[in-house]
């Protein structure tokens, strides 16, 4: 019986590490051709890749935040997260709209946009209290996947709400005279916008981290994610922190809503929620779900790999269109480290429990 | 409990203030996503009533009889009344308002759907005035609600059940029509039900034999339940086998007097089963929460595909439908075996999402240009002949029906077999309790291998039958929506029930088709449907007894603990032991 269970795991285990190996050799063999003896792209191309990366990634990052902060009170994945970035940027793509045909877009450019955030960020963390008031307080101690499907039934019924509330087609953001120009920096340029996007995530993650760090309410989230009993016994209300916690979420990524708005060019629409949320959830897995800092490490290194890897790993192979394959990039890369790190670059024991 | 004394006169206003705010947000929503206009092209009743007006006020009815019915053993008769017509006004107000703001402002620049039509619909065409009239409207309707809630039991039973008979042969007409018109004849029939709706005397008609015979029911029905229990043995066997031989001839004789859309719709229904079965094996009886079923779909469509395709008129194909479909089957095993095998140390909702990643990872990789010279990128690959057997061709639905049938029975029978199996068993060991069940000896890799693998099987059948019924595969018919399909089937019929699956497969898969009106906020409800069903019925509609205990067994026991998260001893479990 022993033989025969160890067997079976070897089997399992060797498995595994050919996948590993495998993956490890395709992604260096790509790289080498690339690099090495193709050289198709020069110094300026790679830059601007992952320039591009890293504002797509600060993006990730401020959604990836509310699936660590969520999972870090309530040990569950908020599956609906992606949707409620999409109610932000959706919903304040209408005050935008408003502000572009007034002109204030472009004479207070900095005043309007702080607005559309705001606006956002208001319209999304209620959508994300909402959600944790209707669908999953009644289920806090029901099985496990019980809440999952709550989510995951959560997710389309808000898809098809803004659908039916704002229509079906796609809408772009007005232009932002101040954020279209390049910066010129010695040989290297870049638009404008890719830092402006970065450095704004890059506030507010440091902004949220001062929160959770410094103040009492981010110490009693703290305390909740700790023990919620011990955390009862103190004196915190725990619903009250739960609900702070989403809230804090679902403002994050109404932010990163409005500048995926500003960023892409591909406008908004319903289910512009479903591969972000996706990609973040990785991102948030991938730098230890339930840790801060994690979250926006994974984000942006899931947001520069997208962006370099089609071009550096699969053109390397000779796989031809590569860029088709920028979320196929993605999704390899959730399923790997769900496989071979759980816990993610900067694992907690947290993660653990899950694992 | 309440006692009768303490049966207060006053009224609970904030109970009232609650009930109506919720229905009159609810009919807000449905005219804000446009459910009210989309349903108002179709009529229920020809020039009485429509199904989006149905939609609007039945909300409203329903917050006064739900009102009634929580004040039941608090307030007096006729505070319950009083209660559901502020109720019913209160719902009037938000629609109200807003048809009224949007009377002065542009709101329809951003919310597309508060349209002049909605207006039409909610004013019954009164203009500005309607208004006022349509708060009276939902009044009436709260009273009303309430109403019916007072009735005794005797009265309300018949009345509801005929109500919600109506409403549904009235939603189902199309289906009626179908089935009824070549006994009855065209002439007749147009007098009865119409292909969209019932004829006003029809539904009176219904509404009174459904309701007479559920008094009936309602009085008599114990006698004879009794009277059929009091028989004995043999005639009793005599009465079930009866029963199953006519229900085995209905179902091999239904195509011919369906028609061809009605076939058409069966077949979805039968392939969904053939799909909910497969993952049921995963995700009802062994736990394992498989959001990437539509992988195993897409295997065994495209290996039918390649291996049946002619490649253009005049072509040959490489083997027959019969010779490809087991390695349609045989294809989707080894994938699930190879997609399993990773997962295998996952659990709960991290092997919800990489299942997911596998099965979105198929689909951009079937779409890309890379893999394109294989199996046709986003063109798909077209030319599947249809299938023969001894010189009988299956051309069209009502011919696939009989394959698709066969593979439904042999699912269904192989799923009552695992069932009570030992396999099974330890499929259900696992789902309540990895831990434990591994220290009971259960050897968790091969029970979990052997879940996905035959669950895969399952999925592969269905895809292979699919791309020979449709003769073309594209890459667009293996959305996630499929996966997500499949799963709520399942959790809405009752997580590891056979009976549940297809009863799932029914409501959700073949009623949608009937109603195409529906088709737009299909997801919408299915989302709704999920939630609402885990808050209230986790187990599902027909759920299997183990399931049904298990989410409900403790809850005769006190809760221990307001604190979320359980006991502390619960916390201790689940970091001390879970590795």
């Amino acid at each position: 019986m022993l033989r025969r269970q160890l067997e079976n795991i070897n089997f399992v285990s060797l498995f595994l590490l050919v996948f590993r190996i495998t993956i490890i050799v395709l992604i260096l063999v790509g790289s080498f051709n690339t690099l090495v003896i193709d050289r198709t792209y020069s110094g300026q191309q790679w830059f601007n890749l992952v320039m591009s990366g890293l504002a797509q990634g600060s993006i990730y990052a401020l959604i990836a935040l509310g699936y660590t902060l969520v999972y870090g009170v309530l040990l569950m994945i908020n599956f609906a997260h992606g949707e409620v970035f999409m109610a932000g940027a959706f919903t304040a793509f209408f005050v935008a709209d408003a502000f572009g045909r007034s002109g204030f877009l472009n004479q207070q450019p900095i005043l309007a946009i702080l607005i559309l955030i705001l606006v956002a960020a208001l319209v999304s963390s209620s959508i994300a209290i909402l959600l944790e008031r209707i669908a999953y307080r009644p289920l806090r101690n029901a099985p496990r996947l019980v809440p999952l499907i709550t989510a995951i039934g959560a997710s389309f019924f808000l898809q098809y709400t803004f659908r039916g509330l704002y229509g079906s087609g796609f809408r772009s953001y007005p232009q932002v005279a101040i954020l279209r120009g390049t910066w010129q920096i010695g040989e290297l340029s870049i638009p404008i916008v890719q830092p402006v996007v970065f450095g704004a995530a890059l506030l507010m993650m440091l902004g949220l981290y001062w929160f959770v760090d410094k103040t009492r309410t981010g110490r009693a989230m703290r305390a909740v994610s700790e023990d919620k009993q011990a955390a009862a016994l103190m004196g915190i209300d725990i619903n009250k922190i739960i609900v702070i916690t989403f809230a804090l979420g679902g403002a994050l990524a109404g932010a990163a809503g409005v500048m995926n708005g500003l960023y892409r060019p591909q406008g908004v629409s319903f289910i512009m929620g479903f591969f972000p949320g996706i990609k973040a959830f990785t991102a948030a897995v991938l730098g230890g779900i339930g840790n801060i800092p994690g979250a926006m490490l994974g984000g942006l290194f899931l947001g520069v790999f997208e962006s370099v890897g089609p071009n550096l790993i699969l053109e390397g192979l000779g796989i031809p269109s590569a860029n088709q394959l920028k979320d196929a990039i993605a999704f390899t890369m959730l399923v790997l480290v769900l496989v071979f790190r759980p816990q993610g670059i900067l694992g907690e024991r947290l993660a653990e429990k899950k694992a | 409990m309440q006692n009768q004394t303490n049966q207060t006169r006053q009224m609970d206003w904030r109970l009232v203030g609650r009930v109506g705010g919720l229905a009159g947000i609810i009919a807000l929503y449905t005219g804000a996503v446009g459910m009210v206009v989309t349903f108002d092209q179709r009529s229920l009743i020809v020039g009485w009533l429509t199904l989006g007006q149905a939609l609007l006020f039945g909300a409203v009815f329903a917050g006064g009889y739900l009102l009634a019915h929580k004040t039941a053993e608090t307030h007096s008769r006729n505070n319950q009344l009083f209660g559901g017509l502020v109720a019913g006004a209160l719902a009037g107000l938000p629609m109200t308002a807003v048809l009224l703001l949007a009377q002065y402002i542009n709101v329809r620049s951003v919310f597309v759907n508060i349209s002049p039509a909605l207006f039409n619909i909610v004013t019954l065409g009164y203009d500005t005035a309607g208004l006022g009239l349509f708060i009276g409207v939902t009044a009436v309707l709260g009273f009303l609600g309430a109403g019916v809630r007072i009735l005794p039991e005797g009265a309300r039973r018949p009345l509801l059940t005929a109500l919600i008979g109506v409403t549904l042969v009235g939603l189902l007409s199309e289906l009626f029509n179908q089935i009824l018109r070549p006994m009855l004849g065209r002439q007749l029939m147009s007098q009865l039900i119409l292909s969209n709706a019932l004829r006003p005397m029809t539904a009176l008609v219904l509404f009174v034999v459904i309701g007479g015979v559920s008094a009936l029911w309602t009085a008599k029905g114990e006698n004879v339940r009794q009277a059929i229990a009091d028989l004995p043995t043999v005639r009793r066997t005599q009465l079930t086998w009866g029963g199953r031989s006519l229900g085995i001839l209905v179902l091999l004789t239904l195509p011919l007097f369906l028609g061809v859309y009605l076939s058409e719709v069966l077949d979805n229904v039968g392939l969904f089963i053939l799909m909910g079965l497969g993952l049921n094996i995963a995700v009802g009886l062994a736990g394992l929460l498989d959001l990437g079923y539509v992988a195993n779909y897409a295997i065994g469509a495209y290996i039918m595909a390649i291996l049946t395709t002619t490649g253009g008129p005049g072509g040959e194909p490489i083997m027959s439908f019969w010779a490809a479909l087991p390695f349609s089957v045989i294809g989707a095993m080894i994938a699930g075996f190879v997609f399993a095998l990773p997962v295998l140390r996952m659990r709960g909702d991290y092997l919800a999402i990489a299942t997911l990643g596998f099965g979105e990872i198929t689909r951009i990789l079937v779409l890309s240009d890379w893999m394109s010279p294989l199996i046709g990128g986003a063109q798909g690959i077209l030319f599947i002949p249809k299938p023969d057997l001894f010189g009988f061709v299956f051309r069209g639905p009502q011919q696939f029906y009989y394959i698709i049938l066969a593979g439904c029975f042999l699912a269904v029978f192989v799923s009552w077999r695992l069932n009570n199996s030992r396999i099974g068993r330890k499929w259900m060991a696992i789902r309540e309790d990895e831990d434990v069940a591994a220290s009971m000896g259960i050897n968790l890799v091969k029970t979990k291998v052997l879940a996905f693998t035959l669950s895969a099987a399952f999925g592969g059948l269905a895809g292979g039958i699919f791309a020979a019924k449709l003769g073309t595969v594209f890459p667009q018919s293996f959305t996630l929506l499929i996966s997500i399909n499949v799963l709520s089937l399942i959790l809405v019929g009752g997580m590891g029930s056979v009976i549940g699956v297809v009863l799932g497969a029914f409501v959700l898969v073949g009623l949608p088709e009937l109603l195409r009106e529906f088709a737009e906020y299909r997801l919408l409800l299915y989302g709704a449907l999920l939630i609402v069903m885990m808050l209230v019925r986790p187990e599902g509609l027909w759920p299997s007894e183990a399931r049904a205990r298990e989410l409900h067994g403790d809850e005769e026991e006190p809760p221990l603990d307001e604190i979320p998260g359980g006991t502390g001893l619960e916390v201790e479990i689940e970091t001390g032991v879970r590795p």
